[in-house]
C-alpha cells in the first residue's frame, strides 16, 4: 500500500497532541520544555511531508529555520530555568507564581 | 514494499518514545526517551527523501539541544517531584481539550482535503531534498532570512549567557 | 494696484493692529505704558484702510468685484469661502466704518489717556474694526455671520472694559445674551436658505431667494429681522443698549451709534430683493421700527444721564431706519445710517468730552475736600459749559440741530426722505404707510425736544455743580476736538449726497446704491406723489423740527431742570411709565431671567450632579467591580495560561473547519 500524505499528517497530529498534553500535565519545567520540542518536531514532520508531496523545497527550508529557532529557544529557556532555580531552588512551575493577584 | 514497513516502524517507535517521555518520573529518563523520538523522526525524514534535514535533525536536535537539556538536568541535580494529592480541575479541562484537538486534526487528515493527487516521481523527490538543491535555494531565494537567523542565534546566545550568569553579589 | 490685494490689506490691517497691541501688551508688560506707540499703531491701522477704500471708491466702475481669499470649509454640499465683495453698498459702509472709526481712534488716544488698560482698549477696538469689515465686505452669509458674532464679542469686551466694577460686566453680559437671542434667529434663517437654495453666497441667495416658496420666504425674512432686532436694538431686544453705556464713551460712539448697531440694516439692505418678496413681513418691520422710535423718544425725554439720552436717541433713530426698510426704501435707510453715524458719533464724542471735564471737576471737588459726590454724567449738575468748552459746545449744537432735522443739515435730508417714502407707501395704497408716517412725525417732534433739552441743560444757563464759581472745567485736547469738528462738519454737509427728488435727479445716494447697477433694490410704487405734495411734506417736516427745537429751547432755558417737574405733573402716570423705561427690564427679569435661574437651581443643577456625574461615576464603579472579579484570572501559574492558549487554538481550528 502507498503511504500517502494523510498518514504522515495523522502521525504529526498524534505527536502534537502528546506534546500539548505533556505540557499541560507535567510540573517539571524542564520536561515542559521538552514537550515543546516534541511539538516543534511534529510540525517539522508535517512541513517535510508537504514539501515532498508538493515538490516544493520551501518546506524544507522552513524546517531548517524552525530548527534554528527551536535551538535558540531551548537555550534561552534553559538559561531562564537556571536563573529561577538559583532563587527558588525548585523547578516546579506550580510553585512559581509571582504574578498571582 | 520496504517504504511502508520503515514508516510504520519509525512511526510506532516515535509514538512509544513520546509516551515514554511523558510518563517517566525521572527527568533524565524523559530526556533519553526524547532522544530516541528524535532519532525516529530523523528516520521519518529519510523516508520522505529529505536527506539534509534528517542529518541536521540528528546533528542539531539530538546532538546539541538534547545534550544541553541533559547538562542542565545534571546541573540542577533534581530529585523527583512529589505526586499531587488533590484532583485539579485544570487537568481535566486540559485532557478534554487535548482530545478535542487530536480529534479535529485527525478529522482533517482523514478527509483528504484536496491533497496533491500525483506526487512527483521518486527521482525528482530525491533531487529535491538533496543538499546541493537546498543550498542553492537557501543562498539565493532565502538569503535574507538566513542572515536574520544568524542574528537571532547571536541574540539567543548572548541572552542565555546573560540570564544564566551568576550575578555579582 | 489690484483690488484683490487692496481689499485683503483693508481687512487684515486692523487685525494686525489688534494682534500687535494685544500681544505686545500681554507679553511685554513694560510697554503697556507706551501710549504713543499703541495709539499711533492702532489709529494708523484704521486710517490706512480708509485711504485704500477711498481709492477703491474713486476707481469703482459699477461692476461688483468678488475677491476669493481662500476656502474656509467644505462639508458635504456646503462650500464656504472667505470671499469678499466690493460693490457700492459695501464700499459705502466700509468708508463709514473706517472713516468714523479712524476719527474715534484718534479721539480715544486723548480720552483714554492714563488708563491702565490702554493697550487692551486699542487691541479690542482694532479687533472690532476687523470684525465689522468682515461683516460689511463679506460675500456670503457665513462671513457676514462671522463678523456679526465678532462685533458682538468685541462689544461685550468693550462694554465690560472696566471689568473690576461688576455692574459693567453685568451690562456686557446683558448685551451679549440679548444679541445671542437674535443670532439664534439669524442662524435659523441661514439654515432655511441653505436647505432651500444649497448655497449661502449672496449671488445665489439673491438669485434664488425670491423664487422660494412664499412661506419659506416669509419665515426667512422674519427670522432675519429678529436677528436684526437683536443687533440693532429694536423692540423687543433693545434694553441692552442703554445699559451698554457702561462702557467708555468712544465705545458707545463707535459701536453703539455708528457701526455695530447698523449691521441689522446692512443685512436687510444687502438682501433687499429677498425682503421685498415678503410684503407681510415688511409691514411688521416698518411697524416695529416706528413703535421703537416713538417708545425710545418718550423715554429719552425723562432721562438725566446724558449718555442714556443719547442711547435712547440711537434706538429711536434706528427705529427710523427700520421704518424706511419696511416701506421698501432700503437706500434711504442706508443714507440715514450714514448721516446718523456723523451726527450721533459727534454727539457721543461731545458728551465724552463733557464727561471728561466733569471728571476733572469731580476730582478737584474731592481733592479740595468738599466731599460732594458728583455724577459726571448727570445733566442736573451740569449747565453753562459753553463758557468753558466752546469747541465741544459748537459741535454738539450743530449735531443737535442735525438730528432734530433742521433744514439744510444732514439729518433733515435723510429723515425727511424716510418720512416721504413712508407717505408715498401709504399713498400707494398701503395704509400701514400712513400709520408709520404719523408715528414718525410725532417722533421727529419729540426728538427735537429731547435733544434740545440735552443741549440746553448741559451747555446753557447757570452752572449747577457745587462751588461752580471756583472750580471750572477745561476744554479737551486737540486729539478730542479735531474729530469733533470733522464730524460736525460732515453732520452739517453730509446730507447733500441725498437731495430729494423734487430738486431734480440729483440724489447721489439713490443713484449710487439703487440705480440700474446698484445692489440695493427698492419698492416700486405704482402711484407717485406729486411734486407739490412733496414740497408740502418737506415744509411740514421742517416746521415740526423747528418748532420742536424752539419749544425745547424756550422751556429749558427759562426754567432749567424745573421744567421736568412740570412735565411729570402734566403727564402724571405716563411720565412715570416713560421714566421707568416702560418697566421692560423688570418685565424681562420676571418673565425670563428669574424662571431660568430658578430652573437652573432646581432642575438643571441636580440633573448635572446626579444624572450626568452619576453616569460617569457608574462607569468607574463598574470598571472597579469587574476588575475585582476578573483578577482571579491572574493565577501566576504557567499552566493556567497554557490551558487558555490551547483553548484558543481549539476554538480557532473549530471555527476554521466548520
Amino acid at each position: 500500500m502507498e503511504i500517502t500524505l494523510n498518514w504522515y499528517l495523522t502521525l504529526s497530529a498524534l505527536l502534537f497532541t502528546m506534546g500539548v498534553l505533556g505540557f499541560l500535565f507535567r510540573r517539571n519545567a524542564i520536561i515542559m520544555l521538552m514537550c515543546v520540542e516534541l511539538m516543534l518536531n511534529s510540525v517539522n514532520i508535517t512541513l517535510v511531508a508537504f514539501s515532498q508531496y508538493l515538490g516544493d523545497v520551501s518546506g524544507q527550508i522552513l524546517v531548517f529555520f524552525v530548527m534554528s529557532v527551536a535551538a535558540a529557544e531551548a537555550a534561552v529557556g534553559l538559561a531562564l530555568i537556571i536563573a529561577i532555580f538559583r532563587d527558588k531552588l525548585t523547578v516546579d512551575v506550580t510553585k512559581i507564581n509571582l504574578f498571582k493577584y | 514494499m520496504t517504504a511502508p514497513i520503515l514508516f510504520f516502524v519509525f512511526a510506532i517507535v516515535a509514538l512509544a518514545a513520546a509516551l515514554g517521555m511523558l510518563l517517566s518520573k525521572n527527568p533524565v529518563s524523559s530526556a533519553l526517551w526524547l532522544i530516541l523520538n528524535l532519532f525516529c523522526v530523523a528516520g521519518l525524514f529519510l523516508t520522505l527523501n529529505a536527506e539534509f534535514i534528517a542529518v541536521i535533525q540528528i546533528l542539531v536536535y539530538a546532538g546539541a539541544i538534547m545534550v544541553l537539556f541533559v547538562f542542565v538536568i545534571m546541573l540542577l541535580n533534581l530529585s523527583d517531584l512529589p505526586d499531587l494529592k488533590k484532583v485539579e480541575w485544570r487537568r481535566i479541562v486540559a485532557f478534554t481539550m487535548g482530545m478535542g484537538l487530536l480529534s479535529m486534526l485527525t478529522f482533517i487528515s482523514a478527509n483528504a482535503l484536496n491533497l496533491a493527487p500525483n506526487p512527483p516521481s521518486l527521482a525528482i523527490a530525491a533531487e529535491n531534498g538533496s543538499v546541493s538543491n537546498l543550498g542553492k535555494v537557501m543562498f539565493t531565494q532565502y538569503a535574507m532570512p538566513l542572515e536574520v537567523i544568524g542574528i537571532l542565534l547571536l541574540a539567543a546566545t548572548i541572552g542565555a549567557v546573560v540570564i544564566a550568569k551568576r550575578k555579582p553579589v | 494696484m489690484q483690488p484683490d490685494f487692496l481689499i485683503k490689506l483693508v481687512i487684515l490691517l486692523p487685525l494686525l493692529g489688534a494682534a500687535f497691541n494685544g500681544l505686545v501688551g500681554l507679553f511685554a508688560p513694560a510697554h503697556r505704558k507706551n501710549e504713543g506707540l499703541i495709539g499711533i499703531v492702532a489709529t494708523l491701522m484704521v486710517a490706512i484702510p480708509f485711504v485704500i477704500t477711498a481709492y477703491l471708491f474713486a476707481g469703482f466702475h459699477g461692476e461688483a468685484i468678488v475677491v476669493d481669499a481662500f476656502t474656509w470649509m467644505k462639508a458635504g454640499d456646503l462650500t464656504v469661502n472667505f470671499a469678499y465683495r466690493i460693490d457700492q453698498l459695501s464700499l459705502l459702509m466700509t468708508l463709514i466704518v473706517t472713516g468714523v472709526g479712524g476719527l474715534i481712534h484718534l479721539y480715544s488716544t486723548g480720552y483714554m489717556h492714563g488708563d491702565d488698560g490702554y493697550w487692551r482698549f486699542f487691541a479690542y477696538l482694532n479687533l472690532f474694526i476687523f470684525m465689522m469689515l468682515n461683516l460689511v465686505l463679506g460675500n456670503n452669509l457665513v462671513v457676514l455671520f462671522l463678523g456679526w458674532e465678532g462685533v458682538g464679542l468685541c462689544s461685550y469686551l468693550l462694554i465690560g472694559f472696566w471689568y473690576k466694577d461688576l455692574k459693567n460686566s453685568a451690562a456686557a453680559n446683558k448685551a451679549f445674551i440679548m444679541n445671542r437671542i437674535g443670532d439664534f434667529a439669524f442662524l435659523m434663517a441661514m439654515f432655511i436658505l441653505f436647505r432651500e437654495l444649497g448655497s449661502l453666497d449672496f449671488d445665489a441667495v439673491l438669485a434664488g431667494g425670491p423664487g422660494m416658496d412664499q412661506s419659506w420666504i416669509n419665515w426667512t425674512v422674519f427670522l432675519l429681522f429678529i436677528g436684526a432686532t437683536g443687533k440693532s436694538a429694536q423692540i423687543p431686544l433693545f434694553t441692552w443698549l442703554p445699559d451698554a453705556m457702561a462702557g467708555p464713551t468712544p465705545v458707545s460712539a463707535l459701536i453703539h451709534a455708528a457701526t455695530m448697531v447698523t449691521s441689522g440694516l446692512y443685512l436687510l439692505a444687502r438682501l433687499s430683493p429677498l425682503v421685498l418678496s415678503a410684503p407681510s413681513i415688511m409691514a411688521v418691520i416698518t411697524v416695529v421700527g416706528a413703535l421703537t422710535a416713538i417708545v425710545a423718544a418718550t423715554i429719552a425725554i425723562t432721562q438725566n444721564d446724558i449718555k442714556k439720552v443719547l442711547a435712547y436717541s440711537t434706538v429711536s433713530q434706528l427705529g427710523y431706519m427700520f421704518l424706511a426698510t419696511g416701506v421698501g426704501a432700503f437706500y434711504v435707510a442706508i443714507f440715514h445710517v450714514m448721516t446718523h453715524a456723523f451726527f450721533k458719533a459727534c454727539l457721543f464724542l461731545g458728551s465724552g468730552s463733557v464727561i471728561h471735564s466733569m471728571h476733572h471737576v469731580e476730582h478737584e471737588l474731592a481733592h479740595d475736600g468738599h466731599g460732594h459726590a458728583l455724577d459726571p454724567q448727570d445733566m442736573r449738575t451740569m449747565g453753562g459749559l459753553k463758557k468753558y468748552m466752546p469747541a465741544t459746545r459748537m459741535t454738539f449744537l450743530i449735531s443737535t440741530l442735525a438730528i432734530a432735522g433742521i433744514p439744510l443739515l444732514s439729518g433733515f435730508f435723510s429723515k425727511d426722505e424716510i418720512l416721504f417714502k413712508a407717505f408715498e407707501f401709504g399713498y400707494d395704497g398701503h395704509l400701514v404707510g400712513w400709520f408709520v408716517y404719523g408715528v414718525g412725525i410725532i417722533t421727529a417732534f419729540l426728538t427735537a425736544i429731547y435733544m434740545t433739552r440735552a443741549y440746553v441743560l448741559t451747555f446753557e444757563g447757570e452752572s449747577r455743580w457745587p462751588h461752580a464759581d471756583s472750580i471750572h472745567p477745561h476744554e479737551s485736547p486737540w486729539t478730542m476736538t479735531v474729530p469733533l469738528w470733522i464730524l460736525a462738519g460732515l453732520a452739517a454737509v453730509g446730507g447733500y449726497l441725498g437731495l430729494p427728488a423734487v430738486l431734480g435727479e440729483v440724489n447721489w445716494i439713490h443713484h449710487w446704491l439703487a440705480g440700474e447697477t446698484g445692489p440695493v433694490a427698492e419698492f416700486a410704487a405704482h402711484t407717485h406723489v406729486s411734486h407739490g405734495m412733496e414740497w408740502f411734506l418737506i415744509a411740514v417736516g421742517s416746521l415740526v423740527a423747528i418748532s420742536g427745537v424752539a419749544l425745547g429751547w424756550k422751556w429749558y432755558t427759562s426754567e432749567g431742570i424745573g421744567f421736568d417737574e412740570k412735565l411729570s405733573v402734566r403727564f402724571g402716570g405716563l411720565y412715570k411709565l416713560w421714566k421707568g423705561k416702560y418697566f421692560l427690564d423688570e418685565a424681562y427679569d420676571k418673565a425670563v431671567v428669574r424662571p431660568l435661574i430658578g430652573s437652573a437651581h432646581h432642575a438643571f443643577a441636580p440633573f448635572d450632579k446626579y444624572v450626568i456625574d452619576g453616569l460617569v461615576n457608574a462607569v468607574g464603579f463598574f470598571t472597579r467591580g469587574s476588575s475585582f472579579v476578573l483578577r482571579y484570572m491572574q493565577t501566576g501559574l504557567v499552566h493556567s495560561y497554557a490551558v487558555a492558549i490551547v483553548f484558543g487554538v481549539v476554538l480557532i481550528i473549530y471555527l476554521m473547519l466548520f
